[in-house]
């Protein structure tokens, strides 16, 4: 349907198509739905959990000493905004999961936080160099409201997968909704697909 | 659990206008299909060129959920934006718009939810706390939970549903409004005149009661602030939900 007078802004568009529904964003919003909280490098853990079981844990200068990896990628909100090129410093899933020495028949993770949220990926869309545990934000330290000291980062999917102040990955079997999930969006969000919403 | 239901884009037609402040208008937009929404939510708003470019932008909803059929959005100009330069400068009653919706679940109250309820606005973040209270008001006085909404907004005239606001909370005594100007007051304004600080917030607490649910909408820093705020008056931060606006494209 076209509306009737709507020619669009027609901003500056990136060199690269942007996936369906999103504008380009030069800032950094941010979308969180509570208090934002405040972690100290001290106190900070992220584990691997089967159940309730923390099979594996690293501090803060254990996440550090694992081999670290610089990317650059475009980041799409499911509230339509991308940022193209950020750059981010973290450690991948892979090296965590190599790490630990844990067998994983497990297809599925449940990423929970700092804060309470949690949200369900597919395991084989947080391997092969997909999702990091990330720390940096465009060279600086990451900030509490973007999600610091680290979150996930999960780029080829919907920024909402990419959970703030993470706190671990839960092995599940079975897909189940997150947070986020249960309240409506998308089980999988791929912004491609633009996996928005359930049935999308 | 409930079945998953997918968000259709629809036809909506726009009945009415209404101009609000010098930057805020509403619109009541008539949906094809009627689908109940909880206060709070928001629907997703597509609007496409003869060339096929679309852009798309969420707006929380106002209105309350019992007015069935209607929609009422409340868009503030964003200058330099692409969507609300559109609602405020082109769009007349009777046109189409096209949306999908209702969306969101986390913020969202309902008088079944219980209270005290603390409503923490800044600008037209007011919108969706709107329809909380509207929600309310249009309950059996013996089922109203105690609400207080500390509203922040930079003059007088950019105070959006004043008298409708005013008229809601001098009928009710279970509902505190306070209103708090942040840029300019006129001269005799009986109300604070200061951003939301730790005694706004504690002022607002004590009026209703230590609240069972709070809610903050508005910018990235207003939310931040007031919600810290909240947890310092002594909130537990389970208890606070918070909706931040979209980034500037809006």
């Amino acid at each position: 349907m076209v509306s009737r007078g709507f020619f669009g802004l027609r901003r500056p568009q990136p060199s690269r198509p942007l996936p369906p529904g999103q504008y380009w964003e030069q800032g950094f919003p941010v979308l969180t739905a509570g208090v934002t909280p405040q972690i100290s490098l001290k106190e900070w853990r992220f584990s691997i959990t089967r159940d309730n079981d923390e099979l594996k844990t690293w501090t803060w200068d254990e996440m550090l000493a694992l081999p670290q990896s610089d990317i650059t990628v475009d980041i799409h909100c499911v509230t339509k905004w991308s940022i193209l090129d950020s750059r981010w410093r973290g450690v991948s899933i892979d090296t965590f999961l190599e790490a630990s020495g844990l067998d994983v028949p497990e297809q599925f993770v449940m990423a929970y936080c700092y804060g309470g949220y949690t949200t369900n990926l597919p395991m084989a869309d947080v391997r092969q160099g997909k999702a990091y545990v990330a720390w940096e934000f465009n060279g600086e330290p990451l900030e509490p409201r973007h999600g610091g000291p680290a979150r996930l980062l999960v780029p080829h999917l919907y920024f909402w997968k990419s959970a703030k102040w993470v706190r671990g990955l839960r092995l599940i079997d079975k897909d189940a909704p997150g947070f986020w999930e249960q309240a409506g969006y998308h089980m999988r969000g791929d912004p491609w697909n633009e996996e928005r919403y359930w049935g999308d | 659990m409930t079945v998953p239901q997918g968000v259709i884009w629809q036809q909506a037609r726009v009945e009415s206008i209404r101009r609000d402040t010098p930057t805020v208008k509403s619109f009541l937009l008539r949906p094809a299909t009627w689908r109940a929404f909880r206060a709070g939510q928001h629907f997703d708003v597509r609007l496409t060129a003869p060339d096929g470019y679309q852009a798309q932008r969420s707006y929380s909803v106002a209105s309350a959920p019992e007015r069935t059929g209607v929609l009422e959005l409340t868009i503030e100009l964003m200058p330099g934006g692409e969507v609300s330069p559109y609602f405020h400068d082109v769009v007349v009653p009777g046109d189409a718009i096209e949306l999908r919706g209702p969306i969101g679940g986390p913020f969202t109250w309902s008088t079944a939810d219980g209270g005290p309820v603390l409503l923490l606005g800044g600008g037209s973040g007011v919108v969706p706390l709107m329809s909380m209270l509207r929600h309310r008001a249009m309950s059996n006085a013996g089922d109203r939970p105690g609400a207080t909404l500390l509203y922040s907004a930079r003059s007088l005239s950019d105070v959006i549903y004043r008298e409708e606001l005013e008229a809601m909370a001098s009928a009710d005594p279970g509902l505190n409004v306070i209103t708090t100007l942040t840029r300019s007051a006129p001269s005799g304004w009986p109300g604070p005149a200061r951003r939301i600080d730790l005694a706004l917030v504690r002022q607002s607490i004590a009026a209703t009661g230590s609240p069972r649910h709070v809610y903050c909408c508005g910018s990235d820093g207003f939310v931040e602030s007031v919600a810290k705020l909240s947890v310092e008056a002594g909130v537990d931060a389970s208890l606070i939900r918070t909706e931040r606006f979209g980034p500037t494209g809006a």
